[in-house]
């Protein structure tokens, strides 16, 4: 993938997150100054669809743009390049999208 | 600033493993900093290596790290950037050092060449000189870029290219922009792929510090931006393959 290829998904995710990360800080701290028990949360997200693409579109999106933005500061700040970088960041991002699907897979499904 | 008898200069001799050597020159009402340079060489220091050539801002090789600052020697004015009498002289940041206040630019003119800085025409010297609209949008683009002298100041001022060797840096890069805006160019496309390589447009930070450095007032971080625009719209200025 050429470099104007990144750029462009890092920027297109970063404008997904960006709106993402408010809602999602607001609703940490609804649930923790409300009180919420972890059943409570469940109820409202178990079978929910919305919250099942919202948190599901965050994932995709934060794996995409944290291994972009990992790659150019490994670039930058020490002589890491070439494929070995590439595919480590490649793997990089498949741990977050696993990782993250499997969570919100746990409280939606 | 108040008038001193003498200047303490510290000029950069020897290479990489070099240091400063402290100097006393002369000050003088009307004096540049390549002035003070040349004066240490013919009074103090023979071997003292530096270049320079018009003396007028016009050729662009005197250019120099004045009190940490990358500036062209010829038009810097010492009253205007000597600290109580005090001026620190070294050779540019970010290009290998070769002697004193010598740098080895080869790697700043290859760069031009890689990020596609060489005119390949659409016409020969048989067709018709091309008609150019000066006020057209990609005309006055190019404008606002087609004077760059090579002097690398603005290479020497980006914390992008101390970071990574591999960037093209603003030079080559606000070339790139000056030659997208020509339309008279036949191969814009290949402009872009050039540029979209590791190293390239896309690194730019924006910090505007090659902004800031011209001597000529040149902008490459907004060229650059442009060039960050096209190669993601595909668009070229102006229309045309």
């Amino acid at each position: 993938m050429n470099e104007a290829r990144l750029y462009l998904l890092q920027r297109l995710s970063a404008m997904i997150l960006a709106p993402f990360v408010l809602v999602h800080l607001g609703l940490v701290i609804y649930a923790v100054r409300g009180g919420l028990s972890a059943a409570e949360i469940l109820s409202r997200t178990q079978g929910s669809l919305f919250w099942m693409l919202f948190y599901g579109l965050f994932v995709v999106a934060v794996a995409v743009h944290a291994p972009i933005g990992l790659r150019n500061v490994l670039r930058e700040w020490t002589p890491w390049r070439g494929q070995g970088l590439d595919w480590s960041l490649t793997a990089f991002a498949c741990l977050l999208l696993v990782l993250g699907l499997r969570a919100v897979a746990a409280v939606v499904l | 600033m108040t008038p001193h008898k003498e200047l303490e200069v510290d000029i950069w001799r020897g290479a990489e493993d070099g240091h400063f050597h402290r100097f006393r020159v002369p000050y003088r009402d009307n004096q540049t900093v390549l002035d003070v340079v040349t004066w240490v060489q013919r009074h103090r220091e023979p071997g003292l290596a530096y270049r320079f050539a018009c003396r007028v801002g016009m050729c662009g090789s005197c250019a120099m790290a004045v009190n940490g600052r990358p500036r062209w020697t010829c038009r810097t004015h010492v009253s205007k950037v000597s600290r109580d009498g005090a001026l620190t002289i070294a050779p540019l940041r970010n290009l290998p050092k070769i002697k004193d206040l010598v740098t080895d630019m080869t790697g700043f003119f290859e760069k031009w060449q890689k990020a596609g800085g060489r005119h390949r025409g659409t016409a020969s010297r048989h067709d018709p000189p091309a008609r150019v609209p000066p006020d057209s949008a990609p005309r006055r683009a190019a404008d606002a870029g087609v004077e760059c002298i090579n002097c690398a100041v603005c290479y020497a001022a980006c914390d992008v290219v101390s970071w990574m060797p591999e960037y093209l840096g603003p030079a080559a890069l606000n070339r790139t922009w000056t030659l997208l805006n020509d339309e008279r160019y036949d191969e814009r496309q290949a402009l872009l792929t050039a540029v979209s390589v590791a190293g390239g447009c896309h690194s730019c930070h924006t910090h505007g510090s090659c902004a800031e450095h011209c001597p000529v007032g040149i902008n490459p971080t907004l060229a650059i931006a442009g060039l960050k625009r096209a190669t993601l719209t595909g668009h070229l200025p102006g229309g045309g393959p």
